[in-house]
């Protein structure tokens, strides 16, 4: 028996029934695509091929397209990567963290944060493999295959290597959980629907037959994913970390880094997801399943992260002062004071000042100042990630190679194609998948709906 | 005030029995003999070296006392203020299957004030017999003096401010005051609000909990991070780690989850908590599981970082360690206790469910935990001096017994369960 407390908000409004459920968002993936779907995808699809032009360019030409020098090898490139990795985390914390801890607000929003990593991840991969070059033999470069070149093998000691196995592993298990997730609610789709539709969502259905056993089994797979996806979500940005602490660079080398960096992702990822639900609740008419309530829970997770990413923040300042290393301590004045001083400041008010606002009740539970805020955490998150590497770089060790970073068109380009990339594919799933998972949904529709604790 | 269909008594209290207060009795004097015999050991036997040396680092019995004293205090500090902390995140987090044990982790907090006497004592003794805390010698800040440490005078505001550097760290014994006194504070809002509960009902408590379990929340994110740069940091006085605040946090959490499931499976193997079945018990035990991988995460990230960067300032302090005939077994110790044993241990479900694997995994946790204190405190304030012996062991034994009896003791007086808790009707049907 579940008994849900009467001190709890509930988790669907709108009195809805098991068949509404089935309605409301089975409806969207059989209806014809309006016009405000056509429109943002060929928006999407515009960014798309406008980026490839500059990514088209940089393939073409190299690496040289790009505003790198010999001072700062790493700038927008390494910047945006972290950046969609971040993204690519709140989806796997939602379904597997959140389903450890049996919290069931993340019902209505797992199966769109999941597809919403998935894309995130993608457009990361990117970054690594067009700046070898020759992505064509990158690819496979970055590999620990026996080869016919000599003994020359990938460099084990290397983060950038387990970054490697770490992202590969952590898109493999997401991409499993999302699709095992996607199974029952294909197969209701397919229920509905005929002709050449029921065939394809037939297919996609893995023949589901919806027996007290198959439930058994697909719960059960849920369970072992989250157990596998959750130190996964931690491992990822902690290898991403390391790409930058293992080195002997001030303002790198900080042990805090690794759960910092993991709630820093945690903290854009879940500005991602509250970016995108705002606008597909709205566009989807949602608002009985993602409620304010979730949009406030969310937000708090947002306070958290954001609060414990600035916790960070001030530790390594304030360490960087104990530490007696005037490297250290040049490098945090530096980013403070010098040229890059609106980068920092940037960092600073977007992540952790401005989230602190929605310790306020009226605008944690506004929908547009949460909107807003959440394109500021954004923002703030990609400066976050500007700042430790470029300003950690532009000035090294010896003065006299003092440079400053700036990007040039190909830079901003193929940045913009990874958008371009990430919304079409998230329109494509908005169209064609179910965006809630209805059959999680309809589990709780009895205990945690309005009929029910109101 | 009616709980639907489901019937506990829930006036019901732990009795502080006069065979329990006879154990814990037991294993105090136990302790204090094995204590007072490690004092005698170490004053008429235990000067084995720096033979001839009179000057101001000769070795003294004593200070292997004060380490151990520091590492007590520090230890069970972080137990009693996680209980606190653990009692806040259920508020914050609106968790409902821990409502029925609650009352248990609240009641680790009145260890709090006992610790603040004992943390600020020592602290003061310290501070003005320039013992245990490297930076207390004046020395070090004096340019003319050759003892003079530039990196040492580089920090020293951290400690003294606002007086002269090498006079009364000030500054140092404010953060002290301030952070147990806020604990105390929050620890005292949280509890009473509790206890009115019980009496009153409504719901109007466990939102009023929220707010004040939040704003405690924030307090500890700072007030945790500082005091561990405060009381054990600063210990290796030049050493520096930004992961240390959470370090220690890690530590302090993972022992105070151990000793929160040990009291409840203790009182439940007693016929308390009827409410509470294999499924809090479980939940419990995922906690513990968890939370060592956690601590065994950020031991490891810091530990690869450090290594991996070799900066000879920060990896001496891995040095002193493994490199040392005197510590370099305890790593292990430390690693097998508090990663491999739980990890291995308490993998499948069936053993957080079964009481007495339980038991054993919590109880050497605690022990174990106790370990990586020892080995924060130790090496930077005896050396090769140190050591795991009668004086460490004694020294637990009382310090553990006594704050049994003091947690013991409060939780006695008030009921077991927080009966008018709102989440209580949902905890009785947890399943898992």
């Amino acid at each position: 028996m579940q008994v849900t407390s009467s001190v709890r908000e509930p988790l669907i409004t709108g009195g809805k029934t098991l068949k509404d459920v089935t309605q409301d968002i089975s409806r969207h993936v059989e209806t014809k695509p309006n016009m405000q779907w056509l429109l943002a995808f060929l928006v999407s699809v515009g960014a798309l091929g406008l980026g490839f032009v500059a990514l088209a360019a940089t393939l073409w030409e190299g690496i040289g397209m790009w505003g790198l020098n010999k001072t700062v090898g790493w700038a927008w490139d390494i910047t945006n990567f972290v950046w969609w990795v971040g993204i690519g985390h709140a989806g796997t914390l939602i379904s597997a963290v959140l389903l450890l801890f049996r919290q069931k607000w993340r019902m209505a929003i797992n199966r769109a944060a999941e597809a919403m990593t998935i894309f995130a991840v993608i457009c990361a991969a990117m970054f690594p493999v067009i700046h070898m070059g020759r992505p064509w033999l990158g690819a496979y470069w970055a590999l620990p295959l026996p080869n016919t070149f000599g003994s020359l093998w990938v460099n084990f000691n290397s983060p950038l290597l387990w970054d490697v196995f770490a992202i590969s592993t952590y898109f493999s298990v997401s991409l499993v959980f999302w699709y095992i997730g996607l199974i029952p609610d294909f197969a209701t789709i397919r229920d509905r629907a005929t002709g050449i539709r029921k065939t394809i969502y037939g297919a996609l259905s893995f023949g589901w037959d919806g027996a007290a056993k198959t439930w058994s089994r697909y719960e059960s797979v849920a369970l072992i994913l989250a157990g596998l996806a959750t130190p996964l979500v931690l491992s990822v940005h902690t290898i991403v970390s390391f790409d930058f602490a293992t080195s002997v660079i001030p303002g790198w080398h900080t042990t805090i880094f690794p759960p910092y960096f993991v709630a820093g992702a945690i903290f854009s990822g879940f500005a991602m997801v509250l970016t995108l639900m705002i606008v597909t609740r709205k566009v989807y008419k949602l608002e009985d399943y993602i409620t304010i309530g979730h949009i406030e829970l969310m937000n708090i997770v947002i306070i958290i992260t954001g609060s414990i990413v600035g916790i960070a923040y001030i530790t390594e300042f304030f360490i960087a002062w104990y530490s007696g290393v005037a490297a250290e301590q040049y490098a945090f004045i530096n980013r403070m004071f010098g040229p890059y001083w609106w980068a920092y400041w940037s960092m600073m008010t977007c992540n952790v000042i401005s989230p602190q606002l929605f310790w306020f009740k009226k605008i944690r539970t506004s929908i547009v100042a949460t909107f807003l805020l959440s394109l500021v955490v954004n923002i703030g998150m990609w400066f976050e990630r500007f700042v430790i590497i470029v300003t950690s770089l532009h000035r090294d060790y010896l003065p006299s190679s003092w440079v400053m970073f700036y990007p040039t068109w190909a830079d901003v380009g193929v940045y913009f194609f990874t958008f371009g990339l990430f919304f079409t594919l998230f329109f494509l799933f908005a169209k064609f998948f179910p965006v809630i998972n209805m059959a999680e949904v309809k589990s709780i529709v009895k205990s945690s709906s309005e009929k029910v604790t109101k | 005030m009616g709980h639907g269909s489901t019937h506990y008594n829930l006036d019901q209290r732990f009795d502080f029995s006069a065979g329990v207060k006879k154990s814990i009795m037991t294993v105090l004097v136990i302790g204090a003999v094995i204590l007072g015999a490690g004092i005698v050991l170490a004053m008429f036997g235990g000067s084995h070296d720096h033979g001839g040396e009179t000057g101001a680092h000769a070795f003294h019995w004593y200070q292997r006392l004060f380490a151990n004293l520091w590492i007590n205090n520090v230890y069970f500090t972080g137990i009693a203020v996680i209980g606190v902390f653990f009692f806040a995140i259920q508020y914050a987090a609106q968790a409902g299957w821990s409502a029925p044990v609650l009352r248990i982790p609240l009641s680790f907090g009145y260890w709090l004030p006992f610790a603040a006497i004992m943390m600020i004592g020592t602290g003061l003794f310290f501070l003005v017999t320039h013992q245990f805390f490297h930076w207390t010698h004046p020395e070090l800040f004096d340019p003319n003096h050759p003892e003079y440490d530039k990196i040492i005078d580089g920090k020293g505001n951290f400690f003294f401010w606002p007086l002269a550097k090498g006079s009364f760290p000030i500054f140092f014994i404010a953060r002290m005051v301030i952070f147990f006194g806020f604990w105390v504070f929050f620890f005292n809002k949280l509890r009473s609000l509790s206890y009115a509960e019980d009496l009153n009902g409504g719901t109007e408590y466990w939102r009023r909990m929220r707010t004040w379990s939040a704003l405690f929340l924030v307090f500890f994110a700072v007030s945790s991070s500082v005091s561990a740069w405060d009381w054990v940091m600063s210990i290796d006085t030049h050493w520096f780690s930004t992961m240390f605040g959470w370090y220690v946090f890690a530590s302090w959490f993972v022992a105070g989850l151990a000793s929160i499931t040990l009291v409840v499976v203790f009182l439940k193997d007693n016929g308390y908590l009827p409410m509470v079945n294999e499924n809090h018990i479980h939940d419990l035990g995922k906690f513990v599981f968890a939370f060592s991988v956690f601590w065994t995460y950020i031991w490891f990230s810091q530990f690869l970082l450090i290594y991996y960067a070799n900066i000879p300032e920060e990896s001496v302090y891995f040095v002193e360690r493994l490199q040392s005939d005197v510590y370099s077994p305890f790593i292990i110790v430390n690693l097998v206790l508090n990663f491999f044993l739980p990890f291995l241990v308490l993998m499948t479900r069936d053993a957080k469910r079964h009481t007495i694997f339980l038991k054993v995994v919590c109880f050497l946790i605690i022990l174990g935990h106790w370990f990586d204190f020892f080995l924060m405190v130790q090496p930077g304030t005896l050396g090769h001096n140190g050591g795991f012996g009668l004086m460490e062991i004694g020294m637990l034994l009382v310090y553990g017994s006594v704050v049994a009896y003091v947690v013991l003791n409060n939780l006695a007086k008030q009921n077991l369960v927080p009966k008018n808790h709102p989440m209580l009707e949902e905890s009785y049907h947890h399943h898992i």
